[in-house]
């Protein structure tokens, strides 16, 4: 790995996109490939800035489908890849990232959710769940984590290349315009200082030797001739996925032992959640926080448990209940009570919560 | 829980609203304390209403989002309609004179409200260059987020270089903080 | 072609015979590579990327390494590749429609950014893979499943003239050039300049490749030879486009 990007712990105020793109650094990435949509062009302008300082590089496509095949080039090369986009960018990009999943390939995406459908806004929601999850045409084989702070926003961002490498699923950091646009104080390290280490990349192609001669050739596809060849290796993909869940899967929880209700949220979204929960319980209402922040695979026997013993959920999503459906499969058959609190493509405050749970519970 | 101070600075784009914001964030977060900035953006990449929204307390910051503010700044007409949303019984409501709402227009609740002159006066006594850097002056006065060392620190971070090639703009700026600061301790004292 | 020549070295014996059908140009195409891969001597760091469509058979065609990619989207994975890591030859292999239709976007942009890599693209005038549509390469008059009158040039266009194009959007260095596939000692000539043109890191490189369908086209086998021979040049004229400058010997 190149030289150290960030001496010791540095206590830094800075936008989402900018946190996004020095902890590409600290993670050790060595090329970008993007293509400019807001709100993530911030990610690219400050890597630009960056990655030649610390010899890493960058190209810009003419489109997000080559912004993410050429990203799938960059990974099967054996470096660590990146891309960012955005709306109808993620659209676009589910080709290539269906590719990535089809082949495991180490891919990593950073997501800067904006308005949708379509162009919607350039701003905010949270409606790229369901394609970043499960796009593209195939079973979702993906890792998603959903941040909530800057803080978040680094820790995964860097996490996400270990993930990526270390399972050989596609990773994605699910952030939002908001997050992308927003300034807020956090710690950058470098992660080797913490003892966080990076699962090592390895190329898919161009390995030492002449193949046939010195080594088998690598050969790669995502075409099969008969549909028992693709349901075997889709039958090790799924197995292997579903072997990694729970010790992938990850979530934030409060006051959810006694609760009478339960707040589950995500994302930017579960801080709103986080504060009116703590505001309720100040008020004596036994209200209760759950937050999955890995959206695939989702944290299920946590929230289950916490789902039961509380036996009322209000799910809040700037979306049109994409977290909801999720959350529906992942408890199926439970009997708690299911309310929807679902604001698309606008954010929430925390007196709108908190207004809502006290309808709810008084 | 000691709730942070929330601030929606609100103008015709180019007034530099969101420059203020941006400078008193900083300044908050160069004080030790927690601060969150965000920006209102759209497709549009000049005109329009430029919001700002600002929260600095002593804990870490949650929503960026929030119902009201606890001073909304209005410079422009478009901007006083663009904020009434934000204004609500608990909230000091700022404008620049040269954008007095009808009285039809005001919100009807509001904790308290400050009209200040403060296009004209950059413009007569300053620069209207620092027009913003005044309002940042009355911003800290209507609030007290930041002290005054610390805003002018906050300053010299952002425009340093600019006064290393003209000292003077350093005074100006400063000047321009204060009489921010004055304009805004004049009305509340009328108040 | 009743005497079988040798295979290249950088071929695959265990993957033949292939999987391209009887009369199919595609197998002589993939010759004058092997070929060109065994001159030049880069077996060991050549990177082979196939489209979809009935490039993507030759997926295990090569003792390379070799990624099936996507419709269309070969080019912008080894200009990936290559961009990651510009020690390795990167070729990207497509049909007609990958290179003109659904990844024409890829094709224009690669070459006009001059990426350093080899596209190769044959030219049998249909989709073959999905069973014989029009392409952008249709010949006026010529019979596809979506031009069962023959293609009208009044509401489908002329055929693509591909070369020509990457010629006009590519800087001085890169390496254009239409080949057949009934010419191999040349077409295994302007491999190698193509190739060597990126080992030369001199720019873009392209060869369109004039092929045959016997299956799609109905034919058999003198009015297949007589369509690639006769027909297409008619509208696809065969030699080097552009050349480096230093190179300066076009010939042939």
């Amino acid at each position: 790995m190149a030289e150290k990007v960030i001496a010791g712990e540095k206590r830094v105020f800075m936008t989402g996109n900018e946190v996004v793109a020095w902890a590409a650094l600290a993670a050790g990435a060595e090329i970008m490939y993007g293509y400019p949509i807001t709100p993530q062009n911030e990610i690219m302008h400050y890597w630009t800035r960056l990655a030649p300082k610390y010899n890493r590089k960058f190209l810009q496509t003419e489109d997000e489908l080559s912004a993410g095949f050429t990203t799938v080039g960059g990974v099967m090369a054996g470096k660590r890849a990146f891309t960012a986009t955005a709306g109808p960018g993620n659209t676009l990009m589910q080709e290539p990232i269906s590719m990535a999943e089809a082949m495991r390939l180490p891919f990593v995406a950073m997501i800067i959710q904006r308005g949708g459908p379509s162009t919607g806004t350039v701003i905010y929601s949270q409606q790229e769940v369901m394609m970043t999850v499960l796009g593209g045409n195939g079973e979702g084989l993906r890792i998603v984590y959903s941040t909530a702070n800057h803080q978040e926003l680094f820790d995964y961002s860097i996490k996400a290349f270990d993930t990526a490498w270390k399972y050989r699923f596609p990773t994605f950091v699910l952030a939002d315009g908001y997050q992308g646009k927003m300034r807020e104080p956090l710690t950058i390290y470098d992660p080797d200082d913490r003892g966080i280490k990076i699962s090592d990349t390895e190329p898919y192609v161009g390995r030492p030797g002449t193949p046939g001669v010195d080594r088998p050739p690598g050969h790669y596809r995502n075409t099969y001739n008969v549909e028992e060849e693709l349901y075997e290796v889709l039958q090790d993909h799924i197995k292997d996925f579903e072997s990694i869940a729970d010790e992938v899967s990850e979530y934030e929880s409060m006051a959810s032992d006694d609760a009478e209700l339960l707040v589950v949220a995500h994302g930017v979204v579960a801080r709103a959640a986080k504060q009116a929960t703590e505001a309720l319980r100040q008020q004596g209402l036994k209200v209760g926080y759950f937050r999955p922040i890995t959206l695939r695979p989702l944290p299920s026997t946590p929230l289950r448990e916490a789902v039961n013993r509380a036996g009322r959920m209000l799910v809040v999503e700037s979306a049109y209940g994409q977290l909801g459906r999720l959350l529906k499969e992942a408890l199926y058959g439970a009997t708690a009570e299911f309310i929807p609190y679902y604001k698309p493509g606008v954010g929430f405050t925390p007196e709108e919560i908190m207004a809502r749970c006290r309808e709810l519970i008084t | 829980m000691s709730k942070p101070v929330k601030i929606v600075i609100a103008g015709e784009g180019g007034q530099g609203v969101q420059a203020v914001a941006e400078i008193l964030a900083e300044a908050g977060y160069e004080e030790g304390r927690e601060a969150l900035y965000i920006p209102n953006f759209g497709v549009e990449q000049r005109g329009g209403v430029s919001v700002a929204f600002l929260q600095i307390g002593d804990e870490p910051i949650g929503s960026p989002k929030f119902a009201k503010a606890d001073i909304v700044v209005a410079l422009s007409e478009r901007a006083v309609g663009r904020t009434f949303q934000y204004v609500g019984p608990e909230t000091v409501f700022v404008y620049d004179t040269l954008a007095a709402p009808d009285e039809k227009d005001m919100p009807p609740e509001v904790k308290q409200v400050l009209p200040i002159p403060g296009v004209e006066t950059a413009k007569k006594e300053l620069h209207p260059r620092v027009f913003n850097v005044l309002i940042m002056g009355a911003v800290i006065k209507a609030t007290g987020v930041v002290n005054l060392e610390n805003a002018k620190k906050a300053l010299e971070k952002r425009l340093g270089h600019k006064f290393a090639q003209n000292p003077k703009l350093r005074d100006l700026n400063h000047r321009a903080l204060e009489r921010g600061m004055e304009l805004v301790g004049e009305v509340m004292q009328g108040g | 072609m009743a005497e079988k020549p040798a295979m290249p070295a950088s071929w695959r014996v265990e993957s033949k015979p292939h999987k391209f059908c009887p009369g199919c140009g595609h197998g002589i195409a993939l010759r004058a590579l092997g070929q060109a891969i065994d001159e030049l001597g880069i077996q060991d760091r050549t990177v082979f990327g196939c489209d979809i469509g009935c490039s993507l058979l030759a997926w295990d065609f090569f003792n390379v390494d070799t990624i099936q990619t996507h419709h269309g989207r070969t080019t912008p994975v080894m200009v990936g590749v290559k961009r990651a890591n510009p020690d390795l030859i990167c070729i990207a292999y497509m049909g007609d429609g990958g290179g003109y239709a659904i990844g024409a976007q890829h094709l224009v942009n690669a070459a006009s950014r001059n990426d350093k890599i080899t596209a190769i693209l044959i030219n049998n005038t249909q989709y073959a893979m999905t069973g014989g549509q029009m392409a952008p390469t249709t010949m006026p008059g010529q019979k596809t499943e979506t031009t069962p009158y023959g293609r009208d040039p009044e509401l489908t266009g002329l055929p693509a003239q591909g070369p020509e194009m990457i010629a006009t959007i590519t800087p001085e260095g890169a390496y254009v050039a239409r080949g057949t596939v009934s010419k191999l000692r040349q077409l295994k000539k302007m491999m190698v300049r193509a190739l060597k043109c990126q080992m030369e890191g001199r720019g873009f490189s392209f060869i369109e490749v004039l092929s045959t369908c016997p299956t799609n086209w109905r034919t058999n086998a003198r009015e297949t030879w007589s369509f690639l021979e006769e027909k297409m040049p008619q509208y696809f004229q065969i030699g080097e486009i552009k050349i480096p400058v230093s190179e300066g010997d076009a010939d042939e």
